[in-house]
């Protein structure tokens, strides 16, 4: 319905008069009740964001004249009357929205208060649900929410979207919340509980900082994710590896938008022309990209690495360019493993982490044979930070399995299966091990 | 806004000793945009007396008033926009490197 895509925008213009965010969004919150009651009977509106910033805005001037509040706000309440937010409104309203997601994510909040404020107040996801998510109760929530927000006041977090070098040092981490919103947008079953609200986050952001390389591939990256999601499970409802998914049930609009994004990505990513003759990188090319070994690339690792036009793609564009090609691949054993394990060494060159390292062992593995991946997998392992970790045995059972010693494979994913916390992993696991020895 | 900047020792400083911007530097630049109203460095805390009345008697006691190995070594009053303004202040601060600056907004009555 049109009030879900009317919602931020309508907080966030009241919140920029007004000040208060929790009238912001109990006005916003009651102008769509009143929608829901009203629509049905008297008809959609011709301008149904319009409508419904009316509707928001009269009840904000209602509460603030009976809480006797300064005129100053009053007056400016009235003007927002005549700014309906039409197609072709002023930047004003879009920088509105844009600035509550950047307030929202203010380094100076915790990442949790970050995450839990803006589901609420820029998604309007209700606060029940998103204690759900947290496996919280709902007065926790509450309390959670209601501290960010007294925070924002009396911190002096501004209600501003930074520019120049401060807005590439604050980039990564409001990117970082969309993708721990949408991680965390699965319910305890599985269930997509708001990933939809992440999705749509990431497009609004898209839409409204169109020079930003990475927020493009942001979307790209949760776009390919959320295609996935109708053929995840098995109807046990156990988790399917990308092998084993029925690649029919795979969402074909959403991909046809993740690759459109992409696209936008490579092109915002891309420096401009100069003496090279190919300066964009096609998304299936790991031969094109030897200049990011040059000592000038890897002297800027420290870099922010969200910041626009950098001559070496971002995290979000490396993990969506890998998301492209198991996105396009026809069939499992048809896909483009040596261009994804290319894209791995990219990422773990800018972000050295294990479970980076894990997934670069397996397209290596892939690629190059279960010797390359097992090599990749030591290194992975030096530092002892995968001791334990169920899906570091996995991966070496697989490798271990495909370099011709079913024996050992079959040990190891049961030692995986004892490890793992949830009873479907298990099973799966299991599975594999009585597939290549019977069980004990 | 008004915020008073508390100046603290830390026990794990920036490990290059040569990252932190020059003290005189930043009080000339700060004082001349107007973003600081005034600051000081303390005494040791050694000199520092804490004060109390309990059941109207005057109570002394020889030192601050809490025991830690972060100490509060000096103060400034800053008068900034916002907080990413205050922040902005603080950061090229020497004491963000060597030790921790706390931002501590001053209540508007």
């Amino acid at each position: 319905m049109a009030g879900a895509e009317a919602y931020p925008r309508i907080v966030a213009a009241l919140i920029r008069v007004t000040g208060d965010w929790t009238l912001a969004e109990d006005c916003a919150q009651e102008a769509l009740v009143a929608a829901v009651q009203r629509w049905p009977r008297d008809g959609v509106p011709g301008n149904p964001g319009g409508w419904l910033m009316t509707v928001a805005r009269n009840r904000a001037t209602d509460v603030l004249r009976r809480a006797t509040v300064e005129r100053r706000k009053l007056r400016e309440l009235a003007v927002l009357t005549d700014q309906h937010p039409t197609p072709d409104d002023p930047e004003d309203v879009v920088d509105d929205r844009l600035r509550l997601v950047f307030t929202c994510c203010h380094p100076a909040l915790t990442l949790e208060a970050r995450v839990a404020l803006t589901l609420r107040t820029v998604a309007g996801v209700p606060t029940a649900d998103i204690a759900r998510a947290f496996l919280v109760g709902e007065s926790t929530m509450t309390r959670r929410i209601t501290r960010a927000k007294a925070r924002i006041a009396a911190a002096g977090v501004p209600y501003r979207v930074p520019t120049g070098s401060a807005l590439a040092e604050r980039l990564p981490g409001v990117l970082a919340v969309l993708y721990l919103l949408f991680t965390r947008g699965y319910d305890a079953d599985g269930e997509p509980a708001f990933a939809d609200e992440a999705v749509r986050l990431a497009r609004l952001l898209d839409e409204l900082m169109p020079a930003e390389p990475e927020v493009a591939a942001l979307c790209a990256l949760l776009l390919f994710q959320h295609s996935r999601r109708a053929a995840r499970r098995d109807a046990a409802g156990d988790l399917l590896t990308l092998a084993e998914q029925d690649r029919s049930r795979w969402d074909h609009a959403a991909i046809a938008e993740a690759l459109t994004a992409l696209a936008r990505a490579e092109r915002r990513s891309a420096p401009p022309p100069a003496d090279s003759p190919s300066t964009t990188v096609p998304a299936d090319s790991p031969s094109a990209s030897a200049r990011t070994d040059s000592p000038s690339a890897s002297a800027r690792a420290d870099s922010p690495s969200g910041a626009a036009r950098t001559d070496r793609p971002g995290p979000y564009l490396l993990q969506a360019r890998i998301a492209a090609c198991h996105a396009t691949a026809p069939d499992a054993g048809r896909t483009d493993w040596p261009a994804i394990a290319h894209w791995y060494d990219e990422l773990s060159r800018l972000r050295p982490t294990p479970v980076i390292g894990l997934n670069r062992a397996v397209a290596h593995g892939y690629a190059y044979g279960p010797a390359a991946g097992l090599a990749l997998l030591a290194e992975a392992r030096a530092d002892g930070a995968l001791d334990g970790h169920p899906p570091a045995l996995a991966v070496e059972a697989e490798l271990t399995a495909r370099s011709g010693d079913p024996v050992r494979a079959a040990l190891l994913f049961r030692a995986a299966a004892d490890l793992v916390g949830s009873a479907a992993e298990r099973r799966a696991l299991l599975r594999r091990a009585d597939g290549l020895t019977p069980p004990r | 806004m008004k915020y008073l900047m508390l100046v603290c020792t830390d026990t794990a400083p920036d490990t290059d000793p040569e990252a932190a911007p020059d003290i005189e530097a930043w009080v000339a630049e700060r004082d001349g945009s107007g973003q600081r109203v005034l600051g000081s460095r303390l005494a040791d805390v050694s000199a520092a007396t804490t004060v109390r009345v309990r059941n109207g008697e005057l109570l002394l006691t020889d030192g601050p008033f809490a025991e830690t190995r972060e100490v509060i070594v000096g103060f400034d009053l800053l008068e900034c926009t916002d907080l990413d303004e205050a922040v902005e202040v603080a950061r090229r601060h020497p004491m963000a490197y060597e030790g921790r600056l706390e931002l501590r907004p001053l209540v508007d009555l």
